[in-house]
């Protein structure tokens, strides 16, 4: 799979992410990414994770794409970690 | 939909550890680097109860289906599904996994 692809489905099922795919080995198949969406403000982790998993699960199935590493974020949850990683100790 | 034999196993399995992991390969010997990771960071807080779906078919479809999660690992802690390694990583990141196993 391509990552741009990847990142053309969880736009279409978030719009309005920002999305961020990253090919980590080269392979098409292990990917890491990072969603930050409004549609996150107040979900669980894994109510986040499952939404990005969504449009992707024909190939998730199949193997196709073996491995997503996931971080998402709300809006605000990714402010407070730019901040956070941005001011000195 | 997975057989009621399976959902039963789960349900069991889940409710009877207090740490399950849905993994491939065993402890001794992880065959994915996400599930090595996953048992490193829960090891160190008391037993694990792992579960091998590379050996045993049916359960690798059968607990993607359960959890409505589509990788593999899955981890289950004091009888709730707490997600896969990036779930279990940003937890231990924030310090709030030592204390989501110690609770009961």
């Amino acid at each position: 799979m391509k990552p741009e692809l990847i990142r053309d489905r969880i736009l279409s099922a978030l719009p309005g992410s920002e999305v961020e795919v990253l090919d980590t080995t080269g392979t098409g198949d292990h990917f890491e990414a990072r969603v930050v969406s409004p549609a996150f403000v107040g979900k669980s982790m894994v109510d986040q994770h499952q939404a990005v998993y969504a449009p992707l699960q024909p190939e998730l199935a199949t193997g196709e794409l073996h491995a997503l590493a996931l971080k998402t974020y709300s809006p605000e949850q990714w402010q407070k970690w730019i901040e956070r990683t941005r001011s000195p100790k | 939909m997975i057989p009621d034999e399976l959902k039963a196993r789960f349900d069991k399995e889940i409710q009877g550890n207090k740490v399950v992991v849905y993994m491939k390969g065993n402890a001794l010997f992880p065959q994915c680097g996400f599930s090595a990771r996953a048992l490193q960071l829960l090891q160190p807080l008391g037993p694990v109860h792992t579960v091998d779906v590379l050996t045993e078919p049916g359960v690798r479809d059968g607990i993607k289906a359960y959890s409505n999660w589509p990788t593999i690992p899955q981890i289950y802690i004091n009888g709730k599904f707490v997600g896969g390694s990036d779930i279990l990583g940003e937890l231990a990141e924030r310090g709030e996994l030592e204390a989501l196993v110690a609770a009961r």
